[in-house]
C-alpha cells in the first residue's frame, strides 16, 4: 500500500482520536516503510485492537513500525498480548507504556527461550507452597520484593539464553524471597534502614548481597540444588569479611552491621535478577502477627473450654498453656504444644497460627499464650473482627478469563461472576404444574423409577455368591441327554450403581420472557419429580448478567440442597433478567460441577438462543466463540456439555458450540415440560 | 462322561495360610509393638489408621512374625461380598462342595486376618465382621447353619486410610468402635531416613534428600494432591537410584508419576526433586 492509500484507512480506523493537531500522516509514511506483510500485520491489530480502545490502537499504530523493525512475528505478537492483557487488567496508561516498551521482547533472538509469569505461576506457587507448608501469594510486578504476604516476582525474565535456565532465575528468586520470610530478614524495617544511607539504592543492592549470603547456607540444608545456583551467581566472589553471615546463629540484625560496616567499601557482584525491598514489609508484618496472636487467643479460649469440658471438672487446673519450640537439624521449627504441663495435640487452626507466628517472630512469647485475664479484652475484639471478616465475604465475586477470538487469546479475569439469591416466587405456580401435568407425572416417575440403581440378583452367572439352582436342574437334565453342560451356574447380587452428577443450567435473559419462561419453570418443576424418584445428584442454576462486570448466576438448587418448599419456591421465583454472557456461566458452573465426586458430570443448558450481552460486542462471532472455548474447557475438566433449546436456528451455531450430538431442538416451547425429563433419561441411561 | 467344574479361586487364597518365617525389616515408630500384642492378648480386634505406604502391612507382617501366627491377607475390593470372606458352595460333578473364605479359615487355624482397605468393600460384610469383633468372637456361617468360635490365637485386623476425603469411604462408627485402633503416620525424619537406608542400601545423604522432598509433597497436601509421597515411593526412589538411575529420573518415575497425572504438578515435583539433590 502507498502512503496515500494507509493515510486513507488510518484515518477510517483512528477517527475518534484524531484531531487537529494529531494526525495519520507521519504513521503512515511510517507504516509504509515496512514490508508488505508487516503493513497487513500492523493494519489487522489495529483494527482488533480498536474494538477495545481507539487511543491504545492509536499508540500502537505509533510504536508497531519501530517495535516491527527489531522484534520478528512471534516476538511482536507476544509483545502485543502482553501490553493488551496489561491494558485489560490496570487500563489505558498502564497499557500504553508497555507498547512503548517494545525493547524488553529483543533480549533474545527466539522468544520461547522467555519465562513469563503467567506461564509459570502456577507451578511456582505449588512450588513455594511445598516450601512454606501453606499458599503464599503470588503476583508479577514491575519490583521483585515481598511484603512477607505476597511474593512479587517478575513478569517476564529474558535474562537467559534459555526457557529453562529463565524458569530457573524465577525458581530463586521465589526460594530466596520465601526464605526471607521464612528465616528473620522482615523482622527488622530494611527498608528504613537502607532509606537512612546516602545512596539507598546501593545500600538496598549491598544489604541484599549480605542477606543472599546469610540465606544460601539456611536454604542449602533443605534444597542444595537451588543452593548451588545462588553460589553459581555469586561467580566465586566470597569475601572474607562476610564469612560470618555464614554462621548458623547469624540474623539479619548480623547483615544490617556488616552493611553498616561495609557500606562504600564493597561492591556488591552482578545478579541475573536483582531483589528489591517492600517499603511496608515490616507493617504488614507487624499487621499479621497482631491477628494472629488474636486469632490464637481466640483459639486456644475454645480449646481450653473443650479441654475442661472433656477433663470433667477438673477446675483447680489453671489452664496454662506453653510451648517447647526448637529449631530442628534442617532449620525447621518443631514446637510442642502443652497445657499445664502435658503434652497436648494442637488442632490444625492452632497449629497453623503457631506455625506462622514461629516464621514471624522465630519464637512464641509466653504472653501470646495467655486466655484469660489481661488479654481478655484484645481477644474479644480479635474474636468479633474475625467473625465479622468471615461473614461479609458472603458472596465472593469470581473472576473468569474470556476468550477473545480477534485475539485469539485469552482476556485475562475479564468477567466478574458473583452469585446471587433468587427471591422466592408464588409456589401455587408449583402446585398448578403439578395438577396440571399429574398424568404426565405419574409416568416419567414411573419410567425413571426403571432406572433406579437398585440390587439386582442376576441369574446363571459364571461366578458368584450363591447357586442358581434353576440353570443347576437344567444342566443335569441336559448332562442326563448329552448335551454339553452349560457353567453358568450361580447367581450374583449386582448393584447397578448410577454414579452421575447434573447440572442444569437455566436461561434467565430478557429473552426468555412470557411463555417461555413459564414452559422452563415448569420443565424445572417435572424434572425435579423425576430426579428425586431416580436420587440422582442434581443441582439447578439460572444465570444472566448485564456486561462482563456483572455476571449473575441465581442458585436455585445447589448439589447439597433438598427438594424442598425453599427450593420450589426458587424454581416459581425464576424470571425473566437481562442478558446471556454463557461463557462465564459456564466456566463458573463447571467449576461447581467438577468438584462433585462422580463418574459422570452432565452440564445441561435450557436456552432460548445465541449467547448475547449489551454493547461490548459479544453478540455474534465473539459471543459463540468464547461460549465454544468455555464448553472446550469444561469438556477437559470432565464435564459433558448438553443443551436443550428452543431456538429454531439452533442448527446454524449450536453444532459448532456443543459437537453434532451433545443438543436437542424442542420445537414446540410447549412440548419443554415434558421434554426437558425425557431428555434427561435418554442421556443418562 | 463327567464334566468338570472348574472351582472359582480367583478370590480365595491357597488353603495353607502363610506363615512367614523370616523376620521382616519393620522400624517401630512409637509403641504400636506393644500395644497390637496386648490388644491381642486380649483377644481385641485392630483397626490401623494411617495414609497409604506407611507400613500398615509391613507391621502387620511384622506381628504375624513376632507372634508366630499364621497371616491371611485379604485385599479388600468394592466387589467383595461377604460370601468371598466366609465361603460358599460350589459345584463339583455330581454334588455341592463348601469352600471355606479366608476369613472363616483364619478363624479355624487360629491366625492373624488382616483385611487391607476394609471401606473398600461392600457394606454387606459388616454383618460377618461384627460378630467376630465384639466379645462374642462369633462367625456365622448362614449357608450351612453353623457358628465359628474363634479361637483365642484368632486375630482380626482391619487397616483404613483416612486420608480419602470421600463420604462414600468412610467407615461407619458402628464399626470402628468394636476395634482397638492404631495411628500410622509417616515416621519422623531421622527414622524415615533409617527406613530408606535399610530397606534400599542408599546411602546417607541420598535418603535425607529423599526425606527432606516428601515433606515438600505432603506440604502440597490438600494443595493439589491428596496424599504426599509416601515412604514406600522413598523407598522406591531409593532403590532405583541405587541401580544407578539418576536421582531425577528415579523421582520423577517413582514419586512424581506416582503422586500425580496433572502437568503442572508433575513440573513441580520434578523441580523438588531437582532443589533437594
Amino acid at each position: 500500500m502507498d502512503v496515500k492509500a494507509l493515510q486513507q484507512r488510518l484515518d477510517y480506523l483512528l477517527g475518534p482520536v484524531l484531531s487537529a493537531r494529531r494526525g495519520t500522516e507521519a504513521l503512515a509514511q511510517a507504516i509504509a516503510a515496512l514490508e508488505e506483510q508487516q503493513q497487513a500485520f500492523v493494519l489487522h491489530w489495529i483494527e482488533v485492537i480498536d474494538r477495545s480502545n481507539y487511543e491504545l490502537a492509536y499508540q500502537f499504530a505509533a510504536a508497531a513500525p519501530a517495535a516491527l523493525q527489531r522484534l520478528d512475528e512471534t516476538a511482536a505478537r507476544t509483545w502485543l498480548l502482553d501490553a493488551l492483557d496489561r491494558y485489560d487488567r490496570e487500563g489505558l496508561h498502564s497499557g500504553t507504556r508497555a507498547l512503548q516498551d517494545h525493547a524488553a521482547y529483543t533480549g533474545i533472538a527466539d522468544h520461547a527461550q522467555a519465562a513469563s509469569f503467567e506461564q509459570h505461576a502456577n507451578v511456582l506457587r505449588l512450588f513455594v507452597c511445598g516450601l512454606a507448608g501453606r499458599p503464599l501469594q503470588l503476583e508479577s510486578a514491575a519490583v521483585t520484593c515481598t511484603d512477607t504476604d505476597t511474593l512479587y516476582l517478575p513478569s517476564r525474565i529474558t535474562v537467559m539464553p534459555s526457557a529453562a535456565e529463565n524458569f530457573n532465575i524465577y525458581k530463586v528468586l521465589a526460594t530466596l524471597l520465601w526464605a526471607q520470610n521464612r528465616f528473620g530478614s522482615h523482622r527488622s524495617d530494611l527498608a528504613a534502614a537502607c532509606a537512612a544511607y546516602p545512596d539507598p539504592q546501593y545500600a538496598t543492592a549491598l544489604l541484599m548481597h549480605l542477606e543472599t549470603l546469610r540465606l544460601t547456607p539456611r536454604i542449602a540444608a533443605a534444597l542444595p540444588g537451588i543452593a548451588r545456583q545462588l553460589v553459581a551467581w555469586q561467580n566465586g566472589a566470597t569475601d572474607a569479611r562476610c564469612a560470618p553471615l555464614a554462621q548458623p546463629e547469624a540474623t539479619v540484625e548480623h547483615s544490617l552491621a556488616l552493611l553498616a560496616d561495609l557500606y562504600g567499601r564493597y561492591e556488591p557482584p552482578p545478579q541475573p535478577w536483582r531483589i528489591m525491598l517492600h517499603t511496608e514489609a515490616r507493617s504488614r508484618r507487624d499487621a499479621r502477627v497482631q491477628r494472629e496472636r488474636g486469632e490464637l487467643a481466640a483459639l486456644l479460649a475454645q480449646l481450653l473450654e473443650g479441654q475442661q469440658q472433656q477433663g470433667g471438672g477438673d477446675d483447680d487446673a489453671a489452664g496454662r498453656f506453653s510451648i517447647d519450640s526448637s529449631t530442628a537439624a534442617d532449620g525447621s521449627a518443631e514446637y510442642t504444644l502443652k497445657l499445664d504441663g502435658r503434652p497436648l495435640e494442637a488442632p490444625r487452626a492452632v497449629a497453623e497460627r503457631i506455625e506462622s507466628l514461629l516464621q514471624d517472630l522465630g519464637e512464641i512469647p509466653d504472653d501470646y499464650l495467655l486466655n484469660e485475664g489481661e488479654d481478655a479484652d484484645k481477644t474479644g475484639d480479635d474474636e468479633s473482627s474475625l467473625t465479622v471478616g468471615e461473614a461479609s465475604a458472603g458472596n465472593p465475586p469470581f473472576h473468569y478469563d474470556e476468550w477473545d477470538c480477534r485475539r485469539r487469546h485469552y482476556r485475562r479475569h475479564w468477567c466478574t461472576l458473583r452469585e446471587v439469591e433468587l427471591k422466592p416466587g408464588d409456589s401455587s405456580f408449583i402446585d398448578a404444574t403439578l395438577a396440571r401435568y399429574r398424568p404426565q407425572v405419574q409416568q416419567l416417575k414411573r419410567s425413571f423409577e426403571a432406572l433406579r440403581g437398585e440390587d439386582r440378583r442376576l441369574r446363571r452367572q459364571h461366578h458368584g455368591d450363591d447357586i442358581d439352582f434353576d440353570a443347576v436342574i437344567d444342566a443335569r437334565i441336559g448332562l442326563r441327554n448329552g448335551v454339553e453342560m452349560p457353567e453358568r451356574l450361580f447367581t450374583r447380587r449386582h448393584k447397578a450403581e448410577r454414579d452421575l452428577a447434573a447440572l442444569f443450567m437455566v436461561d434467565m435473559s430478557g429473552s426468555t420472557k412470557g411463555w417461555i419462561n413459564e414452559a422452563e419453570r415448569e420443565a424445572l418443576v417435572m424434572l425435579c419429580e423425576a430426579l428425586e424418584v431416580l436420587g440422582d445428584r442434581y443441582a439447578i442454576y439460572g444465570f444472566s448478567g448485564v456486561t462482563r462486570q456483572r455476571c449473575e448466576i441465581y442458585p436455585v438448587k445447589r448439589f447439597d440442597q433438598p427438594y424442598d418448599a425453599a427450593v420450589r419456591g426458587r424454581i416459581a421465583g425464576i424470571t425473566p433478567r437481562d442478558y446471556t454472557r454463557m461463557g462465564a456461566a459456564i466456566r463458573h458452573l463447571s467449576t461447581v460441577l467438577s468438584a462433585v465426586e462422580a463418574r459422570t458430570r452432565l452440564l445441561v443448558t435450557l436456552s432460548d438462543g445465541k449467547p448475547d450481552d449489551y454493547s461490548d460486542h459479544y453478540r455474534g462471532e465473539y459471543g459463540i466463540e468464547d461460549t465454544r472455548q468455555a464448553l472446550l474447557e469444561a469438556h477437559h475438566a470432565g464435564v459433558r456439555p448438553f443443551c436443550i433449546t428452543i431456538d429454531h436456528q439452533a442448527r446454524d451455531y449450536l453444532p459448532h458450540l456443543y459437537g453434532p450430538a451433545r443438543w436437542t431442538l424442542v420445537d414446540q416451547v410447549e412440548k419443554l415440560p415434558l421434554k426437558v425429563a425425557e431428555i434427561y433419561l435418554a442421556l443418562s441411561s | 462322561m463327567t464334566a468338570t467344574l472348574t472351582p472359582l479361586h480367583s478370590k480365595i487364597l491357597p488353603a495353607e495360610a502363610r506363615i512367614i518365617e523370616q523376620q521382616p525389616y519393620y522400624q517401630p515408630l512409637g509403641d504400636e509393638v506393644a500395644l497390637f500384642e496386648a490388644a491381642c492378648a486380649n483377644q481385641l480386634p485392630v483397626l490401623l489408621k494411617g495414609p497409604t505406604g506407611c507400613g500398615k502391612t509391613r507391621f502387620i507382617e511384622y506381628m504375624a512374625w513376632r507372634l508366630k501366627r499364621p497371616l491371611i491377607t485379604v485385599a479388600c475390593h468394592d466387589d467383595l461380598t461377604a460370601a468371598d470372606l466366609v465361603g460358599r458352595y460350589l459345584i463339583t460333578n455330581n454334588e455341592t462342595t463348601w469352600i471355606d473364605g479366608p476369613l472363616t479359615r483364619a478363624v479355624r487355624a487360629g491366625a492373624l486376618c488382616y483385611l487391607d482397605e476394609i471401606v473398600e468393600a461392600r457394606r454387606d460384610t459388616t454383618v460377618v465382621i461384627h460378630p467376630l469383633a465384639d466379645d462374642r468372637r462369633m462367625l456365622p456361617v448362614e449357608k450351612r447353619g453353623e457358628l465359628l468360635q474363634a479361637p483365642p490365637e484368632f486375630a482380626l485386623v482391619l487397616s483404613y486410610n483416612p486420608g480419602y476425603q470421600s463420604v462414600l469411604k468412610d467407615l461407619k462408627p458402628s464399626t470402628r468402635q468394636r476395634f482397638v485402633a492404631i495411628e500410622f503416620r509417616y515416621p519422623e525424619a531421622a527414622t524415615e531416613e533409617t527406613i530408606i537406608r535399610s530397606e534400599s542400601g542408599c546411602d546417607a545423604a541420598t535418603a535425607s534428600a529423599l526425606v527432606r522432598l516428601a515433606q515438600l509433597t505432603r506440604n502440597l497436601k490438600g494443595n493439589g494432591l491428596d496424599e504426599g509421597a509416601s515412604t514406600r515411593l522413598l523407598v522406591h526412589a531409593a532403590k532405583l537410584i541405587m541401580r544407578g538411575v539418576s536421582p531425577s529420573s528415579s523421582c520423577h518415575g517413582a514419586i512424581a508419576e506416582a503422586l500425580s497425572d496433572d502437568p503442572e504438578m508433575l513440573r513441580t515435583l520434578d523441580e523438588f526433586a531437582a532443589s533437594v539433590f
